[in-house]
């Protein structure tokens, strides 16, 4: 579930607080980050809600490089001419801007999964949302952390 | 403990559920890797250095410079006439008087018998053919050659390796013999064994020679990089063979 | 032309899923890197990928700046009969390239 979505409690607000500025800008990039999250879902979705299940989103737990990162989506469908994936779409959180790719699952499609290599600018929140042909939508959410390589170029070559 | 056996025991602890190094206690860049990078680089359909490598192969074959010939006009089948010869450079040339690595080699074999431009060996045509040279010895041991005349290089390299450099004052050794298996800004310490040159970095989304990650390296820790083709760099690439003696090539290896 | 790498199995019986893996040489500048002086690149990505089965699609994709460079696709496609397998690519800077695989299929 996307972050905005919870409330901070008086506890942490207090914790935060003491941090002074610092807190203000750790409360307020996340929560804004997350919104984009939700908005660029309900975009595809077209303001439907998604639900949970059926979505397999295969993403390493722990990145050296967010250069490059391998993923695959899978999605439980029979793929029969009736009842199948129309589309999967892969949203981030942290990036410059929201999508990642959309893959569109032709007649000739075999099973409803697709790999890929993504890039992540920082350890965020993903999600890949499958819209099946009876036109529901289907969500999944992973959390990832991205670590950054050591001894970088001081030129490009 | 030995200080051995604690390298050792550091890397375990450090690397819980990565695969195991070499039985004397040395790891590999791709040991070190996470299982995902790991799958990258075994998948010759998905890791992005064989796109070198196809370059490389087309290259071999392409006839270039004023004598108008191809690396197989002359060399032929490139299985054939390549297999093992990345693992036993840099190699002595006693001609130049001092060891040049595999790059300078494919180089200067293109300059003087092809009659081709002079290239810088991180130019992507003379890494595409490194590259492609360099895979025809995938699976099998570094084996540095026992010459003598290389042995003055190779302990100049050994210097090189242990002094200290850069604003950080740090040597290599420092953090690929002391501490490798312990993290720096998030990222593991590699033990530092060349198996898998030129490698696709992920760090420059792109294929690379040694030259180029040991000139990073030195970035790193805020040194002056020694400029391609430094003797410093050979000679430290003469060392690492050394030290790597016996460990599997890879390249095209994948690294973060 | 950028180099490009695809495996595909060479023959396939009616019926089966086969296993496609399409590789591409391409540097997708995402146009938020900076140069040395401080500007940024200019944006140059892929924004399109398709692979077609006798003209039918198999998969298409949209692509953004947050594909990685050198893009890779693995997908899966039903073998029915034998014919042509298409992978195209489109992007910035008029970017236009396609491949073609033969497929048996008994």
């Amino acid at each position: 579930m996307p972050m905005a979505a919870q409330p901070i409690s008086r506890g942490r607000r207090r914790a935060l607080a003491t941090g002074a500025g610092l807190a203000a800008s750790l409360v307020v990039r996340p929560a804004a980050a997350a919104e984009d999250l939700a908005a660029a879902v309900a975009a595809f979705t077209a303001g439907a809600q998604t639900r949970a299940g059926k979505v397999t989103f295969d993403v390493p737990a722990l990145v050296e490089n967010g250069n490059a990162v391998p993923v695959t989506v899978t999605v439980d469908s029979p793929m029969t001419a009736n009842d199948r994936v129309a589309m999967v779409a892969i949203f981030n959180e942290k990036n410059p801007e929201r999508g990642v790719a959309q893959f569109a699952f032709g007649p000739r499609a075999g099973r409803a999964s697709v790999s890929t290599h993504i890039r992540l600018a920082a350890s965020q929140k993903l999600a890949a949302v499958a819209r099946m042909s009876d036109g529901t939508h289907w969500a999944a959410y992973v959390d990832v952390v991205v670590t950054l390589a050591a001894c970088v170029d001081g030129d490009p070559v | 403990m030995t200080r051995a056996a604690t390298v050792l025991v550091v890397a375990c602890v450090a690397l819980a559920g990565a695969a195991d190094g070499a039985a004397d206690g040395r790891r590999t860049g791709f040991d070190d890797l996470s299982p995902a990078t790991q799958a990258m680089q075994r998948d010759d359909a998905q890791n992005p250095g064989m796109l070198w490598v196809a370059e490389g192969e087309a290259l071999w074959k392409r006839k270039d410079g004023t004598r108008d010939l191809s690396c197989a006009s002359c060399h032929g089948d490139v299985a054939a006439a390549m297999r093992g010869v990345a693992a036993r450079y840099p190699a002595f040339d006693p001609t130049l008087g001092h060891p040049v690595d595999l790059g300078q080699r494919i180089e200067q074999c293109r300059r003087e018998r092809q009659g081709a431009p002079p290239r810088s060996t991180e130019s992507a045509e003379l890494v595409a053919l490194e590259t492609y040279v360099a895979h025809q010895s995938r699976g099998l041991p570094i084996a540095p050659p026992s010459d003598p005349r290389l042995a003055p290089f190779v302990d100049r390299g050994r210097t090189l390796w242990r002094q200290r450099i850069g604003q950080l004052d740090l040597a290599c050794a420092q953090c690929h013999d002391d501490n490798p298996g312990r993290r720096v800004g998030g990222s593991v310490i590699p033990q530092g064994h060349p198996t898998g040159y030129p490698i696709y970095r992920l760090e420059w989304q792109s294929a690379g020679t040694l030259q180029r990650r040991l000139r990073a390296c030195m970035s790193g820790v805020r040194a002056e990089p020694y400029p391609y083709g430094a003797p410093e760099l050979v000679d430290l690439e003469a060392y690492l063979a050394q030290r790597a003696a016996g460990l599997a090539i890879d390249t095209p290896a994948v690294r973060p | 032309m950028a180099r490009a790498l695809i495996k595909v199995p060479p023959s396939a019986r009616r019926g089966e899923v086969i296993e496609i893996r399409a590789l591409i040489a391409h540097p997708m500048e995402t146009g938020y890197r900076l140069d040395a002086t401080g500007r940024p690149l200019p944006r140059d990505i892929l924004r399109r990928f398709s692979c077609r089965y006798n003209g039918e699609l198999v998969v298409g994709a949209e692509l953004h700046p947050a594909v990685a460079a050198n893009p890779y696709f693995a997908f899966s496609a039903i073998a029915t009969e034998s014919g042509t397998l298409t992978f195209t690519w489109e992007g910035d800077n008029g970017f236009a390239q396609t491949e073609t695989v033969l497929l048996a299929v008994t």
